[in-house]
């Protein structure tokens, strides 16, 4: 079984949650006897590829002159317009992009639609015609290589997805790894929305990442219930010794935030959390680790409360700094406001933190060890924060029979489940 | 004859390095050692040395009609010695000319001016002493960082001994008056104030170089003719900058030091200035009035106020929660700690912190090592967040003893108190004995009995009998029986005392001495 994927990132180059996904997934498949071809907008050339081949697409050439394309370039055009849309960054942040790339000199003018072109593979300045131009690419490169199904993950590879589709006939997969009303509430970005629903509607099959996904994409996008199947994300299992070994500097009990600084995950929920505990409990820090556009919002509130000695900005971590923060702490707390699936207290637990996680999780459904809140409910936030920090019982428990449950969260079971979803197209 | 005052200002921070979350507890080295050489040698070679060669030749050529005066903070004068020792030995070599004074200051360029009385007097003490150390005169005239200035840290600063100080003529402070004359403090007049002259002052440090002045080129010419027009009451020309706006803020390039070098023979030529120290002007001037400067001044930005260093809650939170530690610092005398304790309060850290400036301001730009406000509020609590663990592991040992004092306190009290119910215990014992030796039980001696020993006897007794018994007898007895009884017996006793007229004295003596029968059978040994 071979299976042509598109992707928008894969480790070690990340922003986020989809290329641990994708990458845990393409492993799983791996076991599985499941090929993959992986194309990504930019490769650098440091990834693992054990599991997958990874195509670059800022390799393929391709021109627009050819007369083969020029229907598919009709089609895509119209994605040109609104070429200033961010999805996963906001404004604020936005700025800063362009300000960073000015700095560093990248050149940004170059045509997205020259013969070849060189993909930023981020989520910046001109994603709109990179997903475009990706889209192209992908319709060139599903010609070109041999496969039973294609898998698009997130909105920004679907319309590759569907021109790969278009272009050799074979049955397509999209993966709905966070919808645009997660990413932004109810302000949806109205392009966005259509070609996630586009994307949709043009799969053969949807994977969704939790049941909260799934009603998302049936109540919201209109999609056929029998289309959509839910197959929960996993965790990859491996821990270094120096982890495992790790010395901790701190007496205080450290309770920590991980994830970007945005609207969706909760940030500011989570700070007033930590105002409530510090003023009954001194020996306690917490600390918040990611950027994002509400960050500089958040570190404004912490000193106005007058908590800067015992809340700490720790930046964005990447690679082996996320496992050394959490076995640095000794409570994971994700008060997403909106979390599709929320791999990061996975992450947590395998390393023995306890964790205190929204209802309004994907996760939650599926975790029996973990404290559940509402995003909203600061009290009772507060309340499982400390009852981990003092109450060993509590904690230990956790730890044990959460650590246990996530050792039986692996990639392999996830990827078997994915690799039944193709089934049926398999000839 | 008028003067012409000029001072520079000399500091350089010690910058923080990148300090992560996980070097809290583990790492207490806080400085970008790199950074801060480089800075410092780059600055050594660009401003430093040839300013200060520029001003030797100067003296040289006029000998004492030329003088200046310099404010150097004891940070700077620390990385002098440490990257750029050839910098402090050319400002020596200016101090032996005899034309050059050295002002005190806060050690640290701090702003413990503003919140901690204590800790200021202490780091201009620490000052004074390097300075007298290094240069070989007692700093006479003050100048606290950044011009910083109020009613009540002149007060404080006359109460130290000083006698001038400077600071900014601001705009809001001065109103109409002229900061070319002497002032004096409004609280204790024998503090003088020279106010600096921020247009000519500026024309030098800021607009020297800008050419959308309508001003420029500036000319030696031009500024002495400025000088001219200056009004007939007017005393003195301030002249007070950042030395590094020779060299630095203004480059080579734009003729700054070409600008300077031609300054005196010019002023001498074209106009009647000469030249004077502070502290000459201070023994020459007497002030033309107090002035009322109840809210700090300073030199920076249009506002002349604090809001570059304490504008925001992020600049509030990190001096409070620095500040707070000073009583607890005060008590460790580990050197690594008070120097940190130092370092950490130069106000730079603070006005990295400002949001004051993300549309213009160059100036703040000089040498900031933070890309935004917020990248320096993070490093720098992360390194308070260590330098307050390190306070309280230091402290422990203070802690210890205290504990230890606190304990013999308690365990001594606790033997005296002991000792003395012991004694309590022993005398009421021999008092009892003695009682029960002495003496019979008699009738009174039930008021002294407890409850439980008047009920004990209350059921040996009938109820006629005690009432006939109680009858005269005074209230404190009766009131210690009656309460004993059950609601029956009251109720019986109360209609027994209504009929009880006719009873004789000699009954009653019979029906107490009947009760004291009973006392004795059931309480006496």
């Amino acid at each position: 079984m071979k299976i042509l994927m598109f992707g928008w990132e894969f480790p070690p180059h990340i922003s986020g949650g989809l290329g641990t996904a994708c990458f845990g997934l393409t492993r799983g498949l791996a076991k599985h006897d499941v090929d993959v071809i992986f194309v990504v907008p930019k490769a650098y050339g440091d990834e693992d590829q054990q599991a997958v081949r990874l195509v670059n697409a800022s390799d393929v050439t391709f021109d627009l002159e050819d007369t083969e394309y020029k229907e598919f370039w009709s089609r895509v055009k119209y994605m040109e317009i609104g070429s200033n849309i961010i999805p996963y960054v906001g404004t604020e942040e936005f700025a800063k992009v362009i300000e960073d790339r000015k700095k560093k000199g990248e050149k940004f003018s170059s045509n997205v639609f020259s013969k070849q072109y060189e993909f930023s593979g981020k989520y910046g300045t001109n994603l709109m015609e990179e997903v475009s131009r990706y889209a192209l690419i992908a319709s060139a490169v599903a010609l070109k290589e041999d496969y039973d199904v294609i898998h698009a993950h997130d909105w920004l590879t679907y319309p590759a997805g569907i021109a790969a589709k278009k272009s050799s006939g074979k049955p397509l997969v999209v993966h709905m790894h966070a919808t645009e009303f997660d990413r932004t509430g109810e302000n949806v970005n109205k392009i966005v929305y259509d070609i996630e629903r586009e994307g949709l509607e043009a799969a053969d099959r949807i994977i969704a990442v939790s049941n909260l996904t799934r009603n998302t994409v049936i109540n919201k996008y209109g999609i056929d219930p029998d289309k959509v199947v839910t197959v929960y994300n996993a965790v990859d299992q491996t821990i270094t010794k120096e982890i495992e070994n790790i010395k901790r500097n701190l007496k205080e009990k450290v309770v920590t935030f991980l994830g970007r600084i945005t609207y969706q995950k909760g940030p500011e929920y989570f700070i007033e959390a930590a105002y409530k505990i510090l003023q009954k409990d001194r020996n306690v820090r917490f600390v918040m680790a990611g950027s994002g556009d509400m960050l500089h919002k958040m570190i404004e509130r912490v000193a106005a409360l007058r908590i800067a000695d015992r809340f700490h900005f720790a930046g964005f971590l990447r690679g082996e700094d996320v496992d050394k923060m959490f076995a640095l702490s000794d409570v994971f707390v994700m008060p997403s406001v909106s979390e599709p699936f929320g791999i990061v207290p996975l992450e947590a637990m395998r390393i023995n933190v306890p964790v205190v996680i929204s209802k309004q999780s994907g996760v939650s459904e599926i975790l029996k060890h973990a404290l559940k809140i509402d995003f909203w409910d600061v009290d009772a936030m507060a309340d499982s924060i400390y009852g981990l920090c003092h109450y060993e019982a509590l904690s230990e428990m956790f730890k044990k029979y959460g650590k246990v449950e996530v050792e039986n969260l692996k990639w392999e079971n996830a990827a078997l489940n994915v690799k039944n979803v193709y089934e049926p197209f398999i000839h | 004859m008028k003067s012409i005052c000029l001072y520079f200002q000399v500091h350089q921070p010690y910058r923080l390095r990148t300090y992560r979350f996980f070097d809290i507890g583990d790492s207490n080295e806080y400085y970008d050692d790199y950074n801060n050489r480089f800075i410092m040698q780059r600055v050594a070679q660009k401003c430093y040395l040839p300013m200060n060669k520029l001003i030797l030749d100067l003296i040289k050529e006029f000998g004492s009609a030329f003088k200046v005066s310099f404010s150097i903070s004891g940070i700077a004068l620390e990385q002098f010695e440490a990257y750029a020792p050839e910098v402090l030995e050319s400002f020596q070599q200016l101090a032996k000319t005899g034309n050059v004074e050295f002002l005190a200051e806060t050690y640290a360029h701090s702003l413990s001016s503003l919140k901690d009385k204590e800790e200021f007097i202490r780091q201009v003490k620490m000052h004074e002493m390097r300075i007298e150390e290094l240069f070989g005169q007692k700093p006479t005239t003050f100048r606290n960082t950044e011009l910083i200035y109020s009613d009540q840290i002149g007060e404080t600063v006359a109460e130290m001994g000083y006698e001038l100080m400077l600071t900014e003529g601001a705009k809001h402070v001065l109103g109409w008056r002229s900061p070319n004359v002497m002032y004096a403090n409004a609280i204790n007049p024998n503090l003088k104030l020279l106010l600096k002259n921020f247009r000519l002052s500026d024309d030098i440090a800021f607009r020297f170089s800008e050419q959308s002045w309508n001003e420029w080129p500036l000319t030696t010419k031009k500024f002495t003719g400025w000088l001219n027009d200056t009004d007939k009451k007017d005393e003195v020309i301030n002249l007070f900058m950042d030395y590094e706006t020779f060299g630095e803020h203004q480059w080579e390039e734009t003729g700054i030091f070409d600008f300077m070098s031609e300054l005196p023979a010019a002023i001498f030529k074209n106009t009647d200035f000469k030249f004077a120290t502070p502290k000459e002007l201070g023994e020459q001037l007497q002030p033309v009035a107090p002035i009322h400067v109840p809210y700090p001044i300073s030199w920076a930005d249009e506002e002349r106020d604090l809001t570059a260093w304490l504008g925001n809650d992020l600049q509030n939170e990190a001096f409070d929660k620095l500040n707070s530690l000073r009583s607890k610092v005060n008590l460790i005398s580990d050197p690594k700690i008070q120097k940190d304790w130092l370092y950490l309060q130069t106000s730079d850290h603070f006005y990295y912190m400002s949001t004051k400036w993300f549309s213009d301001g160059d100036v703040h730009k000089y040498f900031n090592p933070y890309g935004d406000p917020y990248d320096a509020f993070i490093n720098f609590m992360n390194v308070l967040s260590d330098f307050i663990i390190r306070v309280e592991n230091s402290g422990v040992n203070v802690k210890e003893e205290l504990h230890e004092i606190k304990e013999a306190v308690t365990k001594l009290s606790d033997k005296t108190e002991k000792a003395l119910k012991k004694a309590a215990r022993a005398t009421s014992k021999k008092v009892k004995k003695t009682i029960d030796k002495s003496k019979e039980f008699s009738f009174e001696d039930i008021k002294d009995m407890s409850d439980t020993a008047i009920k004990k006897l209350l059921r040996e007794i009938d109820i006629e009998t005690l009432t006939v018994a109680l009858k005269d007898t005074k209230n404190d007895l009766t009131e210690r029986v009656l309460p004993n009884l059950g609601v029956k017996a009251r109720k019986k006793y109360d209609d027994i005392q209504s009929d009880l007229k006719k009873f004789k004295k000699s009954d009653i003596d019979k029906y107490r001495k009947t009760i004291e029968d009973k006392l004795n059978k059931l309480f006496k040994k």
